[in-house]
């Protein structure tokens, strides 16, 4: 077995790894502001997908075009099960929400299996076996585009929640939501909005990781656990730490997909979760408490 | 307030009424004479709900007495039927031998993890992502260890379905309900006598407010651990069980984070904490859930996933408008238990 590794294949993971990071970012923008742990946050993805794979395969949409509308689906979908269910939840238990939400993602990959069936499907694009070459790496350019378009709406989330007047309004409610209620700040109803941004945030990623990745309900469990490590390792709540993160696990996946079996590359990831959550709870970037 | 219903369980024990004692009777001896009416799809359908009601008092003892949640328990269901099975097919050492390697492999990965996690003060639902890391890591380390199967699977040898001979765990359906309901009972005793032990009150201490417990000299270490290691050894001899009954093991299946969800539907709908809540939530989901099957086959409709949907849905609903189950409030509507008896986990922070 020989122990170089391509550039390559660190590229792809990188590449892949931004696409992961910004799904988990959803997952960390819920968790920073509403305080809940989105147990179907993959299940809210693999739906991002199967949007992304049905507007390509009956509108013959790319999906990078489809993401936005699948996004502002998402998004509505979100704020609905924020102001529906978790909302009733808010001073429960968290594990009770833990355990609410994994009733709900119960629920979304039954009905996606009741939907679309057990199989994968795969969303064709024109240049999906093209590539670029700079000088010894050779990159996909599916996960050019992808990477790309991940980081700019990482970027935009960052600028929505630093500069405008609504993202800061979010984030001090997330910093003390006894003092946001006391100004007279609608908690639930920015709690409701924070939700549908993840859940429009993780939408996004979908459209992208079919770009990737054949969809099929059960990868959903999958992505959130994976979504779950990303934001462990980078911290939970802080936004660069999430795209770190997903670097992070998309490289050493890639590593060990190359170096080891690919059906043990996600043993790493649950490895290097155990540690840090023994190590540094707070996670790489994370504010101690 | 919950603290105080708590204690008042801990005094009566199972805190069932004469008309509960008598319900209970008549239940346990329904139970037991099923087998002489019953056709095999019944009993095998009363077997698996016995099987997860089981499971469930196995959790329930981490999660609804000391308040650790669990969301990885399959992974001692695997190492519990994983031990006893590699036993039996390596070294042909029959399942009353192996379920006691099953119990302490099984103790040993709740050691590891519980030691991990409470020395390292990882807490809640951080906790209860160790859990499932944990599982997840077994599963996928399963399936590419080929001495025990991989993931092709480990298959163990089915003699014979006729002959009854407990001692190798082989036989008829019958058996096998009776072997499961015997372990339901005992789980529901052994739960009953730690509840009324100095464990039981330290638990439920720990469950309601950890910081007081400590205040209050209990070795909130020891106590939380020693949860760890009952829930897992007991969840493992269920384990052993389903090796045997099932006769095949995949880590696909046996350590999935949804068998995980699950084992515990059955305690949230009968009421987290609470004596009876796991088998009744039992006897509450899977006749909902054969009615369902039922239904859609009368309508020709056969789509995968159907059940798991609606246990989502109970899952969510049970989590909006019955927090608490729903054993306790109707054992005492119907006067089966005493007023406050049963240790309700509290609902409010």
């Amino acid at each position: 077995m020989s122990f170089s590794v391509p550039p390559s294949v660190i590229a792809t993971g990188v590449l892949t790894g931004l696409v992961y990071g910004l799904g988990a970012l959803g997952l960390s923008v819920i968790f920073g502001v509403v305080r809940v742990v989105n147990f179907a946050h993959g299940e809210i993805m693999v739906l991002g997908m199967y949007g992304a794979a049905l507007l390509a395969q009956h509108a013959g949409l790319d999906p990078l075009a489809a993401a936005p509308l699948v996004a502002a689906v998402l998004f509505a979908g979100g704020w609905a099960l924020q102001r529906g269910l978790i909302n009733k939840l808010i001073g429960r238990p968290e594990h009770m929400q833990f355990i609410l939400l994994a009733g709900v993602a119960m629920m979304l990959v039954n009905l996606m299996l009741m939907l679309f069936g057990p199989e994968a499907q795969a969303v064709q694009v024109a240049y999906a076996f093209d590539s670029f070459e700079l000088g010894p790496l050779v990159l996909d350019k599916v996960r050019v585009y992808a990477a790309l378009a991940a980081v700019l709406v990482a970027g935009g989330l960052s600028l929505f929640f630093s500069r405008t007047r609504l993202g800061k309004t979010i984030r001090a409610c997330a910093d003390n939501q006894l003092g946001a209620r006391v100004v007279g700040l609608d908690v639930p109803r920015l709690y409701a909005l924070t939700f549908g941004i993840g859940s429009a945030t993780a939408g996004i990623a979908g459209c992208l990781l079919t770009l990737m990745v054949d969809v099929r309900p059960l990868l959903a469990p999958e992505l959130t656990l994976l979504g779950f490590i990303i934001v462990i390792v980078g911290g939970l709540g802080s936004l660069t730490g999430a795209l770190l993160g997903g670097l992070l696990i998309g490289v050493s996946e890639a590593f060990a997909g190359f170096l080891l079996l690919p059906s043990m590359k996600s043993m790493f990831s649950y490895g290097l979760l155990i540690l840090i959550l023994l190590l540094r709870p707070q996670g790489l970037l994370g504010k101690s408490s | 307030m919950s603290a105080l219903s708590s204690d008042a369980l801990s005094q009566a024990g199972a805190g069932l009424t004469a008309r509960g004692w008598r319900v209970f009777g008549v239940w346990l001896a329904a139970l037991l004479l099923v087998p002489t009416v019953a056709d095999s799809y019944f009993l095998s359908v009363l077997t698996t709900l016995l099987w997860f009601a089981y499971l469930g008092q196995a959790w329930n003892v981490m999660m609804g007495f000391a308040g650790q949640l669990s969301l990885g328990h399959s992974l001692y269901v695997g190492l519990g039927a994983y031990s006893a099975a590699a036993l039996f097919v390596h070294f042909g050492i029959g399942p009353w031998a192996g379920v006691w390697l099953g119990m302490l492999v099984a103790a040993l990965a709740g050691a590891a993890i519980g030691v991990l996690g409470f020395r390292f003060r990882v807490r809640g639902v951080y906790f209860a992502l160790l859990t499932i890391a944990f599982a997840e890591l077994t599963r996928i380390g399963f399936s590419h260890i080929s001495w025990l199967g991989g993931a092709g699977g480990l298959f163990l040898p089915v003699s014979q379905r006729v002959n009854n001979d407990l001692a190798g765990l082989r036989g008829t359906p019958a058996m096998f309900y009776y072997v499961i309901l015997v372990l339901t009972l005992a789980a529901l005793l052994l739960c009953r006598w730690l509840l009324g032990r100095r464990i039981g009150y330290y638990w439920q201490a720990i469950r309601e407010d950890q910081e007081a417990a400590q205040a209050l000299g209990i070795d909130v270490f020891r106590y939380k651990l020693a949860a760890v290691l009952i829930s897992a050894a007991m969840t493992a001899v269920g384990g052993v069980f389903y090796a045997f009954f099932y006769n095949n093991l995949f880590p696909e299946q046996i350590f999935s984070l949804s068998r995980s969800i699950e084992i515990i539907l059955d305690v949230l709908i009968g009421g987290i904490g609470t004596l009876f809540g796991p088998v009744f939530g039992g006897f509450v989901l899977t006749p909902l859930g054969e009615l369902l099957t039922w239904s859609l086959d009368r309508a020709g409709i056969n789509i995968p996933g159907a059940k798991q949907f609606v246990y989502g849905g109970v899952l969510v609903a049970i989590v909006i408008f019955l927090p608490d189950g729903i054993w306790p409030p109707l054992a005492r509507r119907l006067g089966l238990t005493r007023a406050s008896s049963d240790p309700v986990r509290s609902s409010e922070p």
